[in-house]
């Protein structure tokens, strides 16, 4: 029995040794992710912008940050029927967003898409046609974002509805493809590091 | 239990908030004026009007359209809507009548909101009305028609 006894300890102390480590590593990866955006990162706050960048260009935010018509649809057609802006953002006559959007939700039945306050954003927030740091430039210009500054513009990304109806768009339209607990972090990681914008 | 004001009246339906109110108009209420085109907001034959509002029955739910005011073809009235509906038989808009309920709750909209509507501002507030019979022209004649009797 006794020759077992040192490979034994050995394999059992080699295996206490293995999941420290780990543990180790577990940890260092959860303070990682806790100060993953220490003030003035200047390159992880680009890196993040390019991912939020690919959310707000995507079709679910871009189609209403238009100038007079909103865009429909994945394939980013102009909505129909012919809606325009009007002057309060919500259409004109009997044309207006909330005559068919519902504010309680997308309708399951006609498939009509809704959100509280559905609404083209106000013409000072278009994001058509801009480049990935013309775009960064807008969204942290308060003159072009509401007046909201990094924390505002966190928050915003959190819990606006229109915001959130990205990740739940109704049927045959695709959600925004990346997690919003991403975006929420990239948000922060962004914000932190000084609101980087690429050129 | 939700609680529908159509035409003045109270009603408790016992029906699920995701229902379109089309549904419970034609289906539970039996106002069958306001008509099914094509279900998903793209034709204007279901337009009704909620706190005054165009609305597309079809595509408003119940639990959106609970305690608000609803008003249907049935029971439109009102300066307005004498001098829309007035208009329309005077100048024998309708030809099959399909979508007209739709075209009229729709004008009465535009002409309250605006005294001396445009063509265009006609065309960008009519837009979601569809007629399969073409009566456009008749239709915006008659809406002009209607601007000028109430000025």
């Amino acid at each position: 029995m006794r020759i077992f006894e040192l490979p034994i300890r050995s394999i059992t102390f080699a295996v206490a040794f293995i999941l420290a480590v780990i543990g180790i590593a577990i940890s260092s990866t959860g303070a990682a992710r806790i100060t993953a955006a220490p003030a003035g990162d200047q390159a992880a706050s680009l890196a993040a912008w390019n991912e939020i960048a690919t959310v707000l260009q995507n079709p679910r935010c871009l189609n209403c940050h238009q100038l007079n018509s909103p865009l429909q649809g994945d394939s980013r057609r102009v909505h129909i029927p012919r809606v325009v802006r009007g002057q309060d953002n919500q259409g004109v006559g009997a044309m207006r967003c909330q005559n068919c959007h519902n504010n309680m939700g997308n309708n399951p039945t006609s498939g009509t898409p809704g959100g509280l306050h559905w609404q083209l954003a106000p013409v000072s927030m278009l994001w058509q046609g801009l480049s990935s740091g013309d775009l960064c430039r807008a969204v942290k210009d308060p003159k072009h974002n509401g007046n909201r500054d990094g924390a505002a513009l966190i928050k915003h990304m959190e819990d606006e509805p229109l915001v959130l109806y990205g990740w739940d768009p109704g049927k045959g339209r695709e959600p925004v493809p990346v997690p919003h607990e991403k975006v929420e972090e990239d948000m922060k990681v962004w914000v932190a590091g000084g609101m980087a914008c690429p050129n | 239990m939700i609680t529908l004001k159509v035409n003045g009246e109270s009603h408790e339906l016992d029906v699920s908030p995701e229902m379109p109110l089309l549904w419970a108009l034609r289906d539970r209420l039996h106002l069958t004026g306001t008509k099914f085109g094509c279900g998903k907001a793209m034709c204007g034959a279901c337009t009704v009007h909620i706190d005054g509002q165009a609305a597309r029955s079809c595509s408003i739910m119940v639990g959106e359209a609970a305690g608000k005011r609803i008003t249907t073809i049935e029971a439109v009235s009102g300066k307005v809507a004498e001098a829309v509906t007035q208009a329309w038989q005077r100048l024998d808009v309708v030809q099959c009548g399909y979508c007209q309920s739709g075209q009229i709750m729709s004008a009465i909209v535009l002409l309250t909101g605006n005294k001396a509507p445009t063509d265009e501002d006609i065309d960008l507030s009519m837009e979601g009305n569809i007629c399969r019979c073409g009566t456009y022209v008749r239709i915006r004649h008659a809406i002009h028609e209607a601007a000028k009797s109430l000025a």
